[in-house]
């Protein structure tokens, strides 16, 4: 047994190390440290729906290494060794009736948040929301601003203290849009438009990812989510709308090819760039398009952009449904 | 796809692979060689290929296991390794990377956990049970040849053509032929639909051979509580596997014939793919867990010297974890947007199943309790299985959460979490089984020492691999990203993590090491080592082909426990009356047609209608082969039983 | 095995030997099992068709394609073959070997005229454009119906090696063991061509 205290010295290193990491690295624990409304009720809910894990999970550890040692065979003092008893319908009661109770707290706790959270709800709040739409290219994220009619890739700005929605799709594999301090992710999909709703209670840069891969250069979508004040907000887009390019639908085109992408911005974008790629796959009279009529884009998407009102798609034989609770999509 | 030049067929252009080549074509020469050489192949085709034994299809399946563990753990720890470099140190290509997640995904549950489970299963359900082989012998050795192939098959892509490298359950659009034009997308489409037909048919094997070929006596609520787990499992895979079966049919359709079932356009739907996949995917984490709840069961209770604590319960849990299996698979994409509605009742059935697996855990705690417990390996296991499932259990219920998996969906939590109930469930459990009854399988114990050290390896490995992932997902890292910059502050806990990861390696090193060493120094054990309670242990180890020279009668749980406290107080067993022994006979048919299968399932591959249709008429030919052939057994003469039975140290 | 049972006369002595179990009950549950298999794959592309039924993409709709006339000749046909193996397997229970074989040789007819009609069908869907790579309402549809074909064309394979051996063998445990089991396959293949008339046909006109 010689080797026992080498392994008792690396065991009692590696939590030490650990530890010093955890204190060091604290500030990047992003999902700990929400900087937004949806994110701090979500991680309300980490922690109660842990504590709550916790009421049965730590006496079982310890009743699992006290009987484990007590009952030891090698154990010198005689414990008690009864090999016929195999029922109690008491002791059985008890640990059927407490799992049931701590998961029928979660889960009360779990149904009513997933109304609260729901992503698609937009936010209450006394400052008009702002719109986004994301698009999520190969290997590359594309916003578009519709009330300021300018474009960015792989970065997104907006206003602090104001609600965003983000209304989203992809002209590629399934991707999902991810900024873990201001909320959760929700996914982006082809001739779908999901909407999620965060909002930003500070300045700050954000890390903003996605979260399903999407093929060779999946790794490469990360990108920066910039809150700012509303003035220095304007300033931005004002200077975004003098010094870059205006997008065409042929630079979209190039811009969608699988490649990756730098950090770029533009003046302006094809009206309807939205709604065109997410009716990009829908054929004419082809009734539903993904089993339920989800796809429909918003129309207040057109209403609120002031200038994506023209060149609508033909969008005949879809679900016009534009609730904001029900969701983005349901299941067929 | 059309083959115009060498390198359009094999893999060419990375050292790792041509190091590949050079290592598979070695082994093969070398296998050939020895073969010759020993004069082996006719006993090789005679005792092992085209056996219908199930303790030697069960020994072939934990060897091909072991192997596929090997193939998955070399990817897990290149995986690892290039984690451990951020940034533009490429020691992996992002494509390489993409290939090696998406191999290390299919390989470990498809072909190391589940032929593992089938090898356990065949091991021990039959000898559990009283009975003399399984229900359908030919059939399962054809379920281990499909298998085998369909492992193979999928393999090959390393060398040939190219691997896969949409993800372990190839989400469309991605895997469509639109964004995967590779062949390793079929690959993988064949490759799991071959092996799939077979463990479907081991599934409708096992639950014919439990419900209909207990001994006598042995009354369901009587079984020993593994071959419930395998039945449960087994009853899971029947319901669960014909949707997998369709799902990787619809896509190949999609790929071969240009159909729209999930394509973006034409009107296909990808989420249809997400939800069938999942309604398969979510049922097949059951089943290759419940056989370990069954192992540890069987564990516990003999080392603790004390009965099974809550028989009844147990039943319970495992029959209403099987069934709730289907209905939580919407839990994998709460984040698609399906509204709260759905949202909340996924969470809540998924939550559910947490009761049931709660109530185990307690029942293996008041099994242990006044009991008198020795830590040999298998109880070890064991105990490391309970805190390690126990935690993983409780993130799994965080998951389950559905607004706050918004925050852990498809990060690295979620890999931890997933690790953790799959290597602390279903590897320490499948361990903890293998050690148990390696003794009954070959007839001698595997080196304690070793074991230990490879115990110890692999239990702190684990964590150092796994906790830091909790953190890393919290972190936003999120899975399949094959690199990352500096200023994530990721690097430090990937580096510990990989740590972990090469520890266990190393365990597994030792393992194969004990393996060895046990082999060269025998410790030969007689028929009941650990001081066991069900019928597996009444008989000689190694088990005669034929199993039981006597069916024996049951008269209540545990009865090897009742039969040798009975002894103990010296009641005799009236002395035994042999009668001849109705036995199957061997069959080459079940090689032969996976052979066809691989032969098919390469020519859908490539497209190439030159090896399609003698794959499928072969296919036919031998089922039409087997159903006119009516010489499939014969008798086992009472000279010959007496014979092997006072070979094997019994008195006749 | 299966020999055993065929050529020992008393079947109570193999009985005797297995202990508890019969080797043609235990294959004839094994082959419910796998029906219960073979329904649910037909359940998730039941499932698949209904999802994407309406999903033409400017293609043709059912309502254009189908033409009710001659699958309700199919669906007819192929009744009247579960009725006809029935009767095969009543003559099988008589012990009447000729009656059993001409009943088979009936229901195979009847099932290769299903076939041909089915295979005719689709080559005029083609024709007039209609492929399975057109949309995903086509694709749903050749693959659920076409699976069905597959399982009736390989049924009449079976069948056909079936006759062979009763008319070697004659009507033994094994044969009538297997005749059963073809039997069940094909009642259940009628029951999907039930759901198949009712969910693809019907509501595809409608």
């Amino acid at each position: 047994m010689k080797y026992k205290g080498w392994f008792l010295r690396a065991a009692a290193f590696l939590p030490l190390a650990l530890m010093t990491f955890l204190l060091s690295g604290c500030a990047d624990v992003v999902v700990l440290d929400p900087k937004g409304e949806i994110g701090k009720h979500q991680l309300d809910l980490i922690y109660i729906t842990t504590g709550l894990c916790l009421i049965i999970i730590v006496p079982v550890l310890i009743l699992t290494f006290w009987i484990a040692w007590k009952y030891r065979a090698k154990s010198k003092k005689k414990e008690a060794y009864q090999p016929e008893w195999d029922h109690s319908t008491k002791l059985e009661t008890i640990w059927w009736g407490i799992p049931i109770l701590i998961i029928l707290l979660i889960a009360i706790v779990t149904v009513q948040y997933s109304y609260k959270l729901e992503p698609s709800k937009a936010i209450a709040s006394d400052n008009k929301p702002i719109t986004i739409q994301v698009v999520a290219l190969d290997w590359k994220w594309l916003f578009l601003y519709p009330e300021q009619g300018i474009a960015t890739v792989n970065y997104v700005q907006f206003p602090e203290k104001v609600p965003v929605q983000f209304q989203l799709t992809a002209d590629a594999p399934m991707n999902s849009f991810w900024i873990p301090q201001l909320g959760g992710q929700i996914y982006t999909m082809s001739g779908m438009a999901m909407k999620l709703h965060l909002i930003a209670d500070e300045p700050g840069d954000y890390f903003g990812t996605g979260a399903n891969f999407s093929g060779e250069y999946f790794g490469k979508m990360t990108f920066n989510a910039k809150a700012t004040s509303q003035a220095d907000f304007d300033k931005w887009v004002q200077d975004v709308k003098q010094s870059y390019p205006a997008m065409s639908q042929d630079g979209y085109n190039e811009l969608a090819q699988p490649e990756t992408s730098l950090v770029r911005s533009f003046s302006a974008f094809p009206n309807g760039l939205f709604d065109n790629i997410v009716n990009k796959y829908v054929v004419d009279g082809s009734g539903h398009h993904h089993g339920g009529g989800e796809a429909a884009p918003l129309k207040d998407s057109a209403a609120a952009s002031g200038q994506a009102a023209n060149g609508e798609p033909d969008m005949s034989g879809m679900d016009m449904s534009d609730t904001d609770v029900s969701g983005a999509a349901h299941q067929h | 796809m059309k083959i115009t030049k060498l390198s359009d067929f094999f893999v060419t252009g990375d050292p790792l692979i041509y190091g590949a080549d050079v290592a598979i074509g070695l082994t093969m020469v070398a296998i050939v060689v020895a073969l010759t050489a020993f004069k082996r192949w006719g006993w090789l085709w005679r005792e092992w290929l085209t056996t219908v034994d199930h303790k030697r299809i069960g020994i072939m399946y934990v060897i091909a296991s072991l192997l596929m563990l090997f193939r998955g753990g070399v990817d897990a720890l290149l995986m690892r390794t290039q984690l451990a470099l951020p940034d533009s140190m490429e020691f992996l290509k992002p494509d390489h990377y993409n290939d090696i997640f998406t191999t290390h995904g299919v390989i470990m549950i498809l072909f190391m956990a589940m032929p593992l489970m089938f090898g356990l299963f065949n091991l021990t359900v039959p000898l559990q049970i009283g009975a003399r082989d399984v229900a359908f012998p030919l059939l399962n050795s054809l379920s281990f040849w499909l298998f085998f192939m369909g492992a193979m098959l999928f393999n090959v892509s390393f060398v040939i053509g190219g691997s896969p490298e949409a993800g372990w359950l190839a989400y469309p659009p991605l895997s469509e032929k639109m964004f995967s034009p590779g062949v390793g997308q079929d690959f993988y489409i064949w490759g799991i639909q071959i092996s799939g037909i077979g463990s479907l048919m081991t599934g409708i094997n096992f639950i014919v051979t439990i419900l209909k070929m207990r001994a006598p006596g042995m009354k369901l609520m009587k079984m020993p509580m593994f071959t419930w787990s395998v039945l449960s499992s087994c009853l899971t895979i029947i319901l669960a596997f014909p949707i997998l079966t369709v799902t990787l049919a619809l896509l190949f359709i999609d790929r071969y014939f240009g159909a729209h079932f999930f394509t973006l356009d034409m009107g296909g739907n990808p989420m249809m793919y997400i939800n069938l996949i999942w309604m398969w995917g979510h049922p097949e984490v059951y089943i290759v867990v419940l056989p370990a709840f069954g192992i540890f069961s069987e564990i516990v209770a003999t080392f603790s010297k004390k009965r099974l604590f809550g028989y009844g319960s147990m039943v319970f849990a495992l029959m209403s974890i099987s069934i709730f299996s289907f209905f939580t698979w919407a839990h994998h994409f709460f984040t698609m947007g399906s509204g709260a509605n759905v949202n909340a009742f996924f969470a809540v059935t998924t939550m559910i199943i947490a009761i049931p697996t709660g109530v185990k855990v307690f029942n293996w705690l008041f099994t242990m309790y006044k009991g008198k417990i020795t830590f040999e390996l298998p109880m070890l296991w064991t105990m490391a299985f309970i805190p390690c499932f126990v935690v993983g259990g409780m993130t799994g219920v965080m998951l389950s959460v559905a607004p706050a998996d918004f925050q852990f969906h498809n990060s690295y939590f979620l890999i931890a979490h997933f690790h953790q109930v799959l290597i602390g469930g279903v590897v320490f459990g499948y361990f903890a089984g293998l050690y148990y009854w390696w003794p009954k399988v070959f007839g001698f114990k595997l080196n304690d020492k070793l074991g230990k050290w490879a115990f110890w390896l692999w239990n702190i490995g684990f964590y150092v691999c796994f906790m830091p992932q909790y953190v890393l997902g919290l972190m936003g890292m999120t899975r399949r990203v094959s690199s990352y910059s500096w200023d994530t502050g990721w690097w430090s806990w990937n580096f510990v993590s990989t740590i972990g990861g090469f520890l266990m390696g190393i365990g597994f090193l030792f393992q194969v090491w004990q393996i060895l060493h046990s082999i060269k120094f025998m410790e030969r054990v007689k028929g009941d080592p650990w001081g066991g309670r069900t019928l597996e242990w009444s008989i000689p180890s190694p088990a005669p082909f034929y199993n039981f020279a006597i069916t024996p009668k049951v008269e209540g749980r545990d009865d090897w426990w009742r039969r040798k406290e009975l002894a103990a107080k010296g009641v005799q067993d009236p002395p035994p009356k042999y009668e001849p022994i109705h036995m199957p006979k061997n069959s080459g048919t079940p090689i032969v047609m996976s052979l066809f299968w691989f032969i098919l399932g390469f020519g859908f591959v490539f497209d190439w209608l030159w090896l399609i249709v003698p794959g499928a008429i072969g296919i036919a030919a031998t089922m039409l082969y087997h159903s006119f052939n009516y010489d499939t057994d014969y008798y086992v003469t009472v000279d010959e039983i007496k014979k092997t039975e006072a070979k094997a140290g019994r008195v006749v | 095995m299966a020999n055993v049972a065929a050529n020992h006369s008393s079947h109570d002595h193999d009985h005797g030997h297995d202990g508890h179990h019969d080797l043609e009950a235990l294959r004839t549950m094994g082959f419910w099992i796998f029906i219960i298999t073979d329904c649910i794959i037909f359940g998730t592309l039941f499932a698949t068709y209904a999802v994407l039924m309406n999903n033409t993409a400017g293609g043709p709709t059912g309502a254009e394609l189908f033409e009710m006339p001659g699958v309700i000749a199919e669906t007819f046909i192929l009744l009247t073959s579960s009725f006809t193996s029935g009767l095969a397997v009543l003559s099988m229970n008589r012990g009447d070997k000729k009656g059993l074989i001409g009943w088979l040789i009936v229901t195979a007819l009847l099932g290769a005229s299903f076939i041909t009609l089915e295979v005719t069908e689709f080559l005029k869907m083609i024709d007039e454009g209609a492929k399975i790579s057109t949309s995903a309402f086509l694709s749903a549809f050749y693959t659920l119906v076409g699976t069905h074909g597959i399982h009736v064309s390989i049924g009449l394979i079976w069948m056909v090696a079936l006759m062979l051996q009763v008319a070697k063998r004659g009507i033994t445990p094994v044969t009538k063991r297997k005749i059963g089991n073809i039997s069940l396959y094909s009642h259940f293949l009628d029951v999907r061509c039930i759901f198949r008339f009712t969910i693809v046909y019907m509501m595809g006109v409608r």
